[in-house]
């Protein structure tokens, strides 16, 4: 499988806070990349550099073989990355559905000021997406009147409407029940892998982790300590010691 | 309200404005003029005010357009009501796409107060240059003419009430499609999250700059429909406490529909000219107290009645 995303010697520094240092990363076009670490250990940084919404001070990030080094997001997200956020990014005056829309009008460049936003193929194809996460009974909601779950589902639904080539989620199950992440989780993947989408996750839920991911990144202090799937890296006595502080 | 009913209550709201000048006197056909025009520049403030812009200098494009009016009629001779209102519509635009590609970078406080020091350099230009702008003294448009026809005193009235009518129908509309659009929804959504704007592969600061030209687009006609109906212009046009106004009528009409700026114009103009004729030296006190009425009671403006009456009709 070819790389999708790699990242070469990429660096970042906030003050003396290593959040990352020469970090050499591949991401193989439809793999399912688990990260894991505790908290500041960089995950997050990862994801905001790979997206541009942090720039590195050393180092080379391509897509699919080309520069996407100090691009800003949107031009990101045009080659075909998008991302959900730990803590839902929605516009919450709006309904569920316009959220929607304004990802489809994005997505098909058609930002303008003379055609309506609520058009009849995005609507359908909005709903259907929707529908998808089982969210379509929402669809004319306030997304003020959400529960933080339901939001967080949108959030990666407007992703995945962008038809993405990578998608980076940052804990899609932070804020969900402990009884519902495994019905999340399955939802999501059978999404993602029915649309060919390669996913790269951020997740403090080992569990998840382990299930869903088809290989696991760990990170310490800006550094990856430990690159392979999930039963021998979860295992390792070193990773257990960095995340969860016991052996 | 149905969609038939609203589709005709258009056309029908519209012909009961157009035939007013039979019913009204002069001196109120001039105050909805007026009110009419300046409720174009208050349009622009409130598209702005829905992607949370506040605009202290919005009456920069306002004067721009009134000036471009102006001194094509000093300098060029140009009497034509239609090319002089085009020539605003230009400079307002032209001024804004340029002044924008500035001020779209700034939010919050920076952005209010950046128009605001713009708005205040042009009143200063328009008071010192008097060789040009006249100064103080202003200038005159006189004589002006409408399709080649030239108007003066009652027609003058008449006419620019009529165009002023059909100018403000034609840009509600185009506002509202504006605000229909994805550009509108994304200034909306702007107000609530600019982080995702530029995830979804949307810019923000183009969607700002588009509202942002089309905003002072909207305050140039406004500026020349008022040059041409009063006759005269100063550089008062321009200075801050004409873009408080603005923001105030903004604020008493509501920005819940691109309707509310026309209402909330009407009543200001209203309010402050029976305010000043009831109590000449209180007047200002008079229309505090109404902004705060409309704050405590009914902080969506008045156009937010139309919310409970459509609810109690849907009852």
């Amino acid at each position: 499988m070819s790389a999708l995303l790699e990242t070469v010697g990429l660096t970042r520094f906030f003050g003396a806070v290593r959040a990352a240092e020469d970090l050499n990363v591949q991401v193989a076009e439809g793999e399912m990349l688990g990260i894991i670490g505790s908290n500041g250990s960089g995950k997050t940084t990862f994801l905001n550099l790979a997206t541009g919404y942090l720039k590195p001070e050393r180092g080379r990030i391509l897509l699919a073989g080309k520069e996407t080094t100090g691009l800003p997001p949107r031009t990101i997200t045009r080659m075909g990355v998008a991302r959900s956020f730990q803590i839902p990014q929605l516009y919450l005056g709006l309904t569920v559905i316009e959220n929607m829309l304004l990802s489809l009008a994005a997505r098909a460049g058609e930002i303008g000021v003379w055609a309506p936003l609520h058009q009849a193929q995005w609507r359908a194809e909005g709903l259907r997406i929707l529908g998808q996460f089982a969210l379509e009974q929402y669809a004319e909601r306030s997304v003020r009147e959400l529960p933080e779950g339901v939001r967080k589902l949108l959030d990666i639904a407007i992703a995945v409407a962008l038809r993405p080539r990578l998608l980076l989620m940052d804990e899609p199950t932070a804020g969900v029940s402990s009884e519902d992440k495994f019905e999340v989780m399955d939802t999501l993947v059978a999404v993602l892998r029915g649309s060919g989408i390669t996913t790269i996750f951020v997740e403090h839920d080992m569990d998840v982790v382990r299930r869903y991911s088809q290989r696991v990144l760990v990170f310490d202090q800006g550094l990856v300590i430990a690159d392979g799937e999930p039963h021998n890296v979860l295992s390792d006595p070193l990773v257990r010691t960095a995340v969860l502080g016991h052996v | 309200m149905s969609p038939r009913v609203r589709a005709a209550a258009v056309p029908g709201t519209l012909a009961v404005l157009a035939l007013l000048p039979f019913v009204l006197s002069g001196w109120v056909l001039f105050l909805l003029t007026v009110a009419g025009a300046k409720a174009l520049a208050v349009l622009g403030v409130v598209l702005l005010l829905r992607g949370k812009l506040l605009t202290f200098g919005h009456a920069l494009y306002y004067a721009a357009g009134a000036y471009a009016a102006g001194m094509a009629v000093k300098y060029l001779n140009v009497r034509e009501t239609l090319v002089l209102l085009a020539l605003a519509l230009f400079a307002g635009a032209l001024l804004s796409a340029l002044l924008g590609l500035l001020v779209a970078r700034y939010r919050a406080v920076y952005f209010a107060l950046l128009n605001l020091a713009f708005s205040m350099v042009l009143y200063g230009i328009l008071l010192k240059f008097y060789s040009v702008t006249g100064g103080t003294d202003g200038l005159g448009i006189a004589e002006p003419t409408l399709a080649g026809w030239r108007l003066g005193g009652e027609s003058l009235r008449l006419a620019m009430y009529e165009l002023t009518l059909i100018l403000v129908a034609l840009l509600v509309y185009l506002a509202h499609r504006f605000s229909v659009s994805p550009v509108g929804y994304a200034l909306r959504a702007i107000r609530d999250n600019e982080v995702r704007i530029e995830y979804v592969g949307a810019s923000v600061w183009h969607t700002v700059y588009i509202s942002y030209v089309i905003a002072g687009a909207l305050a140039g006609v406004a500026g020349a429909l008022i040059g041409i109906s009063v006759g005269h212009i100063t550089p008062d046009l321009a200075f801050w406490s004409q873009s408080g106004e603005f923001v105030f009528v903004a604020i008493l009409g509501g920005i819940g529909s691109v309707l509310a700026p026309v209402v909330g114009s009407i009543l200001f103009e209203f309010v402050r000219n029976y305010a000043f004729e009831i109590s000449p030296y209180t007047w200002q006190m008079t229309l505090g107290v109404v902004l705060l009425l409309i704050i405590f009671f009914l902080p969506g403006g008045v156009w937010s009645l139309t919310h409970f009456v459509t609810r109690r009709s849907t009852r």
